[in-house]
C-alpha cells in the first residue's frame, strides 16, 4: 500500500519535473529540473530495493554528468533562438506528429513482441552490490571493458579538440 | 514504533542539533586557534575567553540587511545555499557514533541509519553539494562570482576521483560499503586503516583539504583573488548558510575520516586486553575526539601554509594524486590477492 | 586572389579588467589595467597618482628645514632613509661637513629603517601568498624597531629624526644595548621566517620561475635596489658611492641568479642579516662628540644643482635640488623614488604569467604609493 503510494507520487514527480525540463524558458532551469527529475528516479530505484543503482545514479547522473551539462550551458549562455518561421505553431504542430510517430512505432513492437533482455539470474537480494558486480565483472567482463575503452576514446578526443598546444 | 520511528527521530534531531552547535564553535575554535599561532589572542570580549562570539555572530548575520542583485534569478538565488547546506546536514545519517546501547528495553543504534551502500550515499550527496557552489555563482548575476564558482567546483570535482579512489582501498580492505560495517573490520582486523593504508589516508587529508575549499587549496575563495568567490554577492542568512554549510562540509569529510581511517568510535588498540582500560571512554567520545583532531589539523594547515594558485592546485591533483591513487588500489588489490 | 587566414575554430576574445584602486592586495592605491586572455595576462597598465600630494611643488615654498617633514611622508615605510638622503643632499649642496657622531647614529637609524621595511615586505607578501602567521610574526618584531625609534625621537611612523647637518637629538641612554638586544631577538627569529617559508613546497612553486628579468633587461627598465641585485647586478649605493659612515663598515651585498620572485626573497632575507651585521658594527663603534656640524642659522644654500642618491630599503633613493642662492626655499625639489622607477618594470613582469601571480609580482617589487605618487 505505501510502496502503491510511493511509486505513484514518484511516477508524477518524474512526469512532471520532465515536462518542465522541455517547457521551461531558461536553459539553467531545464538543467536544474532535469536533476530534480534523476533525483526522483533514484528515489524510485530506492523503493524497488536496489539501493546500490539508486546511489549511483545520484552520484553519476545527477551528481556528474548534468554538472557537466551544466558547465556547458552556463558558460555558453544560451537563450531560446527567435522563431525562424513565419508560422508560429509550426513547431506544435511539428511535435504533434512527431508524437505520433513514436507512439505507432511503440504500438507496433507491442503487437508484434519484443525480446526479453538477459536477467541477472535469480532475484535481487539484499547484497546486490556483490551482485551487480559478479555480473559486471564476472558475467559481462567484455561489453564492461569495451564501454570503458568507448570512455576513454572520448575523452582523449575531447582533450585534443580543446588543447591549444599539444 | 518506538524503535523504527521514535528513536530515529530522536537521533536525526540531536544529531542536527550537534552538528549546528558544532559548526557554530568550530568558527570560533578556528580564530582562536589561528590568533594563537599567530601570537595574540583571537575574540576575547563576548562572554568569557570569548566563548559566546557564536551567538553574536549568528545574531549579527540574522539582522543584516538581504540584499538581492537587481538581475540576479530570484529562485536560483534563494535555492543555491540551501542546495549547499542540505546535503552537508544530510550525509550525517550513515555516521557511526557510537556502538550502540539498551535504555529501557529499547536498543538505540549508534548511527541514525545503516544503509549497505552507506559510503557510497556520503560521495554522492557530496556531489548535490556542488551544484549549490555553482548556482550560487550563477544566480549572482556578477562576473566575478561566476568565474570563481566554476572554479571552485571544478577543483572540486576534480579532488573528488583521487578521494574516491582511497575509500575504494577502504571498501577493499572491510569488503563492505557500510559505514558501521567499516569500523566493524576495523574491530576485528584489530587495525585502524590508517596504518594498514598510510598513502590513502595522506591522499584522503589531501584531497579533502581541496574538498571543503580550504588552505592551501582556497584560491577561488581567497580575497586577493576574486573578492570572496562564489558568495560574494549574498549577505545576512544566506550568506551564514553558505559559511555553515563550509564548515558542516569539514565536520563530514572529518567524521568520515575518523570512521574510515580512525576507528570510528574504536578505542585504540581495540583488541589488545591490556588496554582495555580504555574501553572506559565511551565511544563516542572516542569518535569526537579523533574527529576533532582531524578538524584540529585543517585549522593549523590553514594557519601555517601559503596557498597553491590555480593551475599549481589542479597539477597536483591530476598529474600526482589521481595516478597515486590508482597506484595504491592496484598495489592493494595484489597484495590481497597474493597474500 | 586573396586567400583569407583561417579563422580559428573558437574566437577567444581579450578581456580588459581593472585590478584597483581599492583591491586588499595592491599595497595602497595602485590601478591596474590588465588585458587577459583567459587567465594569462597579455598586458598591464598601471595607472598612478591616486596618492599624490604635490610634495615637490610644496617644497617649493617650504624652508630648506620644512621639508625634511615633509620627505616623510613620501615612503611612509621607511621614514628615516627619505629624511637621511634628503639632509645629504643639502649637505652636498652646501658643502657641510657632519660630525662622525652624527654619520654614526645616522648609519643605524637608516638599517634599522631597512629592517623595518624589509620585516613589512616580507609580511604583506607571505600574506598575499596566503600564509597569514608570516605576517603577525613580522609585524611583531616590526613593533620593537618602531618603540626603539619612538624612544629616540618620538614618533613611529614619520620620524622628522634628521636635520641639516647633523642629529637634533642625541641617542638617549641604554638606547645602545636596547638596540643590540633587538639584534640579538632578530638574529633568532630570521630562521622562523625560513622555516616556515624558504623550504615551503608550496612557496617555492609560487616564487620560482615567476616574474623572471634578466640582468640586461633590468638595467635598460631602470630596476634597482633588490630587484636589481636578485638579477645578478652588483650596484649599491653604499658600496659604490658611500654615504653616512658606510665607509667605515664591513658588509656583503647579496645578489641572486635568476632575478625572479624566489631570488627577490632570497636578497632581501640575505641583506635583514647583512643590516644587522651593520648596526651592531656602528652601535659597538659610535665615536664620541658633536651630533651637529657647523650649520648656518638660515639655511640658504648657495645657487647650484646637486644629485645626491643613497640605498633605501626599496632602492636607489635620489634627490635633485635646484638652488637660485636667494630664497630659503629650493628653486627645483625633484625626487627618484625608487618604486616609481621598479613599477616601470611591472608591465614585463607581468606578461604571459597567470592573474594570481599578478599580486605575487606587485608584493616581489616592494613598492609604497607614497613614494610612486608623492
Amino acid at each position: 500500500m505505501a510502496e502503491a503510494a510511493a511509486f505513484y507520487i514518484l511516477a508524477t514527480l518524474i512526469l512532471g519535473f520532465g515536462v518542465l525540463v522541455i517547457t521551461a524558458k531558461s536553459t539553467v532551469h531545464s538543467v536544474l529540473f532535469l536533476v530534480a527529475d534523476f533525483l526522483c528516479v533514484a528515489a524510485l530505484y530506492v523503493t524497488l530495493r536496489a539501493p546500490f543503482l539508486a546511489v549511483i545514479q545520484v552520484m553519476v547522473y545527477a551528481g556528474g554528468i548534468v554538472v557537466l551539462y551544466l558547465f556547458v550551458v552556463m558558460l555558453v549562455n544560451l537563450k531560446r533562438p527567435p522563431e525562424a518561421h513565419s508560422d508560429p505553431r509550426r513547431l506544435g504542430r511539428l511535435g504533434v506528429v512527431m508524437a505520433a510517430a513514436v507512439l505507432a512505432q511503440l504500438g507496433a513492437i507491442f503487437a508484434v513482441g519484443w525480446v526479453k533482455p538477459a536477467a541477472v539470474e535469480g532475484t535481487l537480494s539484499p547484497q546486490n552490490v556483490e551482485q551487480i558486480g559478479r555480473a559486471l565483472y564476472a558475467d559481462y567482463l567484455i561489453p564492461f571493458e569495451l564501454a570503458s575503452f568507448l570512455l576513454l576514446v572520448a575523452m582523449i578526443g575531447a582533450i585534443i579538440l580543446a588543447k591549444r598546444e599539444l | 514504533m518506538v524503535e523504527t520511528v521514535i528513536v530515529p527521530l530522536i537521533m536525526v534531531v540531536t544529531v542536527l542539533a550537534a552538528v549546528l552547535v558544532t559548526v557554530m564553535y568550530i568558527v570560533l575554535l578556528e580564530r582562536k586557534v589561528q590568533a594563537w599561532v599567530q601570537v595574540r589572542l583571537g575574540p576575547m570580549r563576548v562572554g568569557p575567553h570569548g566563548t559566546l562570539q557564536p551567538l553574536a555572530d549568528v545574531l549579527k548575520l540574522f539582522v543584516k540587511e538581504d540584499i538581492t542583485p537587481a538581475r540576479a534569478d530570484k529562485w536560483v538565488f534563494t535555492a543555491a545555499p540551501i542546495i549547499v547546506l542540505v546535503p552537508a546536514l544530510i550525509a550525517f545519517a550513515v555516521i557511526p557514533f557510537a556502538s550502540g546501547l539498551t535504555l529501557f528495553g529499547i536498543s538505540i543504534p549508534g548511527r541514525i541509519a545503516d544503509v549497505n551502500v552507506g559510503l557510497l550515499y556520503i560521495i554522492s550527496v557530496a556531489g548535490i553539494g556542488i551544484y549549490g557552489i555553482i548556482l550560487g555563482g550563477w544566480s549572482s548575476n556578477s562576473k566575478y562570482p561566476l568565474l570563481a564558482s566554476l572554479r571552485s567546483s571544478a577543483q572540486l570535482i576534480s579532488y573528488e576521483i583521487a578521494v574516491t579512489m582511497t575509500l575504494v582501498t577502504v571498501i577493499m580492505l572491510s569488503g563492505t560499503l557500510s559505514m558501521v560495517g567499516i569500523v566493524d573490520a576495523q574491530l576485528s582486523k584489530g587495525w585502524w586503516f590508517a596504518f594498514m593504508q598510510p598513502v590513502a589516508f595522506a591522499i584522503y587529508v589531501i584531497g579533502s583539504l581541496a574538498e571543503t575549499n580550504r588552505a592551501p587549496f582556497d584560491l577561488p575563495e581567497a580575497e586577493q583573488e576574486l573578492v570572496a568567490g562564489f558568495h560574494t554577492e549574498y549577505s545576512g542568512m544566506r550568506f551564514a548558510f553558505f559559511f555553515l554549510a563550509e564548515y558542516a562540509n569539514m565536520i563530514v569529510v572529518s567524521a568520515v575520516a575518523t570512521t574510515l581511517f580512525l576507528g570510528g568510535w574504536l578505542q585504540p588498540f581495540p583488541n589488545v586486553p591490556a588496554l582495555s582500560f580504555l574501553g572506559l571512554v565511551p565511544g563516542w567520545a572516542w569518535f569526537m575526539l579523533k574527529t576533532f583532531g582531524f578538524l584540529y589539523l585543517f585549522l593549523w594547515v590553514r594557519a601555517t601554509f601559503p596557498r597553491y594558485r590555480y593551475d599549481q592546485l589542479m597539477r597536483l591533483g591530476w598529474k600526482w594524486l589521481i595516478p597515486l591513487a590508482i597506484l595504491n588500489v592496484v598495489v592493494t588489490g595484489l597484495v590481497k590477492v597474493l597474500v | 586572389m586573396q586567400t583569407d587566414t583561417p579563422r580559428p575554430m573558437f574566437d577567444t576574445d581579450e578581456l580588459v579588467i581593472n585590478m584597483g584602486p581599492q583591491h586588499p592586495s595592491t599595497h595602497g592605491v595602485l590601478r591596474l589595467i590588465l588585458r587577459l586572455d583567459g587567465e594569462r595576462v597579455l598586458d598591464c597598465n598601471p595607472v598612478i597618482g591616486y596618492l599624490h600630494r604635490g610634495i615637490e611643488k610644496l617644497s617649493e615654498h617650504r624652508d630648506y628645514t620644512q621639508i625634511v617633514l615633509l620627505t616623510d611622508r613620501m615612503d611612509y615605510v621607511a621614514a628615516a632613509t627619505n629624511n637621511l638622503g634628503y639632509v645629504e643632499t643639502i649637505e652636498k649642496l652646501y658643502g657641510l661637513e657632519v660630525p662622525r657622531r652624527a654619520r654614526y647614529i645616522r648609519t643605524v637609524l637608516s638599517e634599522l629603517q631597512r629592517v623595518a621595511s624589509h620585516l613589512l615586505w616580507l609580511g604583506t607578501h607571505a600574506a598575499d601568498l596566503g600564509a597569514l602567521t608570516v605576517l603577525l610574526f613580522c609585524l611583531r618584531e616590526r613593533e620593537l624597531v618602531l618603540d626603539l625609534f619612538e624612544e629616540y625621537c618620538g614618533a613611529r611612523l614619520t620620524y622628522n629624526t634628521m636635520r641639516i647637518g647633523g642629529q637634533p637629538v642625541d641617542v638617549p641612554p641604554g638606547w645602545d644595548k636596547k638596540v643590540l638586544a633587538f639584534c640579538d631577538v632578530q638574529d633568532q627569529k630570521l630562521p622562523e621566517y625560513e622555516q616556515l617559508l624558504t623550504g615551503n613546497r608550496i612557496f617555492m612553486e609560487r616564487t620560482k620561475g615567476v616574474g623572471v628579468i634578466t640582468a640586461a633587461d633590468a638595467i635598460a627598465v631602470g630596476l634597482c635596489g633588490p630587484p636589481l641585485r636578485a638579477s645578478g647586478v652588483l650596484r649599491d649605493v653604499r658600496k659604490d658611492e658611500p654615504y653616512a659612515a658606510y665607509d667605515e663598515m664591513e658588509f656583503d651585498v647579496p645578489l641572486g641568479v635568476r632575478g625572479d620572485t624566489y631570488d627577490r626573497y632570497l636578497v632581501r632575507l640575505e641583506e635583514f642579516r647583512q643590516s644587522l651585521r651593520i648596526i651592531r658594527q656602528a652601535v659597538e663603534g659610535i665615536p664620541e662628540g658633536p651630533i651637529m656640524g657647523k650649520v648656518p642659522r638660515l639655511i640658504k644654500p648657495p645657487a647650484g644643482e646637486t644629485y645626491h642618491a643613497i640605498e633605501a630599503p626599496k632602492g636607489e633613493l635620489g634627490y635633485f635640488v635646484v638652488s637660485d642662492g636667494k630664497s630659503v626655499s629650493p628653486y627645483r625639489f625633484r625626487v627618484r623614488p625608487p618604486s616609481f622607477c621598479n613599477l616601470q618594470a611591472l608591465p614585463q613582469l607581468v606578461k604571459g604569467h597567470l592573474v594570481a601571480d599578478v599580486v605575487t609580482l606587485i608584493g616581489t617589487i616592494d613598492i609604497v604609493l607614497g613614494e610612486v605618487d608623492r
